[in-house]
């Protein structure tokens, strides 16, 4: 089978001085994309311990404090707390008043259980 | 085993080669594979670790919280229900909360003012010294401590801010805050205290109030709370004691912690708007891939195939060729997409998806999500990009290469 003209210099491993062949630059890319990846996974270990002061920092503010929700949407009350929130949040203002702030778009109303109305 | 090696690096040699004559075009395309590979990485990245965070942060959440309803919206709790909740059998305790809203006009932005328990500390280090066994309005007795952070008391006319609103009101410590009372009067409060910088997820617009300052800024009287919380001596009976405070107060609506739990579970879900608008661009912008795949090959793609298969490549060499093609182009959009993702969302905070995330609130928590990643997420999202696009371009490939390259070299319309 004829493959063509590869490269000028042909070399015994994948890494030539002069003249890098395509596939050598692909392993390369490849091996440093795992590479970097598995440091990514190593990061997000390390981290993650690292910061278990902070979430306990935070998981005793919610004791203390009986706190409900996280703080990530202020724009308007029933997306501030959400578990909180009316049962009836789509219609907050009047029933044609259809949900009109963008967290909204993020939310959906809380899920109850089948035994409670 | 060694010259199989060497005759894959050739093909893929030729290969690369062969993408880099249409420049162009496969650039473009791996530009765009790589915004799609990034896109749903960060966004499975972003909402697997603040569900995750949310489930740790809000374990210890109250049991259940009974508010009232009226006319379908939540209501003042009255005191005298709590000695109601009290009877049912199973109920701990149950301590009243007072918390609202503050609109300020200055800045735009909503605040959410709370009254602390009135003997809790709170230190940064995630150690609370909270007692939580108090804080009836009915027996409130002034005797007891302040609610304390860091050593600063919250004592009448003081305030302690979460750190969003320190930081766009540009205060701190020591300095004072205006509010316009019920009554229209403007109630002066001096900052007693910041919360940290690390706890905004759950504290950047709060604002910890003294509860005689929050019934004089809101007109409450004593006989009134916002809701309360009830604890539960056995934790499985929860559901039971919240029907049991359903049936004993009809205009009652508890709330139990496993709602809460699930509220943030569901957040972020793909059924939400915005993520089903992420979901289908990236599904149909893989649709099209596919499809421009398995629609067939361009003359020139013919005609290269139809030159190989006269020069002495056999059916399978062309596969090959074609196999490295779709792994070249998939992992190397799969590598970048998904390290551009971790950086985007560990450590630029989400910069392309914040404008959505703010919204219309001017006061956004500054915070950095724990990055809970696995492997298991990185198969998932592996196997929903590299393998159905490397699978599409192989499949039209196997017709192609059956042909008598004679006819594919005759064929000149591009």
């Amino acid at each position: 089978m004829y493959l063509g003209k590869m490269s000028t210099i042909e070399f015994e491993g994948f890494i030539s001085t002069e003249i890098m062949r395509n596939s050598s630059l692909f392993f390369i890319y490849i091996t440093s994309g795992i590479v970097l990846l598995s440091l990514l996974l190593v990061h997000a270990s390390v981290s993650e311990s690292a910061r278990q002061v902070n979430l306990e920092e935070k998981a005793a503010l919610v004791k203390i404090l009986k706190l409900t929700d996280l703080c990530l949407f202020t724009e308007a009350r029933y997306t501030r707390n959400l578990s909180q929130a009316d049962l009836n949040t789509a219609f907050q203002d009047h029933p044609l008043s259809l949900e009109h702030f963008p967290s909204g778009s993020f939310t959906q109303p809380p899920q109850r259980t089948g035994e409670r109305p | 085993m060694r010259h199989w090696i060497e005759k894959q690096r050739y093909i893929i040699d030729f290969t690369l080669s062969s993408l880099l004559r249409r420049k162009v075009k496969n650039i473009g395309l791996l530009a765009l594979y790589t915004l799609i590979v990034f896109i749903l990485a960060s966004t499975m990245f972003f909402t697997y670790s603040i569900k995750k965070e949310a489930s740790l942060i809000l374990k210890d959440s109250p049991e259940i919280v009974v508010q009232k309803i009226v006319a379908g919206r939540h209501d003042l709790f009255p005191v005298n229900y709590i000695d109601t909740i009290k009877k049912i059998r199973g109920v701990a305790s149950v301590e009243s909360r007072l918390w609202g809203y503050y609109y300020d006009s200055l800045v735009g932005a909503n605040y959410t003012l709370l009254t602390p328990p009135r003997n809790g500390s709170f230190t940064d280090t995630g150690k609370s010294t909270a007692k939580t066994t108090v804080v009836d309005s009915e027996s409130t007795d002034n005797a007891k401590p302040l609610f304390e952070l860091n050593g600063a008391v919250l004592e009448p006319g003081t305030l302690i801010i979460g750190n969003g609103i320190a930081r766009l009101r540009a205060i701190g410590t020591g300095d004072y805050m205006p509010f316009l009372a019920f009554d229209g009067n403007v109630l002066n409060f001096k900052i007693a205290g910041v919360l940290s910088s690390q706890s905004e997820l759950v504290s950047s617009d709060l604002m910890l109030i003294n509860e005689e300052d929050f019934r004089k800024l809101f007109g409450i009287d004593n006989s009134y709370v916002t809701d309360v919380t009830v604890a539960v001596n056995n934790p499985g009976e929860i559901a039971m004691v919240a029907s049991k405070i359903k049936k004993r107060l009809p205009q009652a609506r508890p709330i139990i912690r496993d709602e809460i739990l699930r509220t943030y579970d569901s957040i972020f879900n793909w059924r939400g708007g915005m993520m089903i608008v992420i979901f289908s661009a990236a599904v149909l912008a893989f649709v099209i891939f596919a499809w421009d795949k398995a629609s067939g090959l361009s003359a020139g793609e013919r005609r290269e195939i139809g030159i190989l298969k006269a020069v002495g490549w056999e059916t399978s060499d062309v596969i090959q060729m074609k196999f490295w093609e779709g792994a070249i182009i998939s992992l190397t959009a799969f590598f970048t997409g998904v390290i551009l993702a971790y950086i985007h969302v560990f450590f630029t905070g989400s910069i392309v998806f914040e404008p959505a995330l703010k919204g219309w609130s001017s006061l956004y928590p500054n915070f950095k999500l724990t990055p809970f990643i696995n492997l298991e997420q990185l198969t998932t999202l592996f196997f929903l990009t590299v393998v159905p696009y490397t699978v599409a371009t192989i499949v039209p490939i196997w017709r192609a290469a059956t042909i008598d390259p004679d006819s594919a070299m005759r064929f000149t319309g591009e």
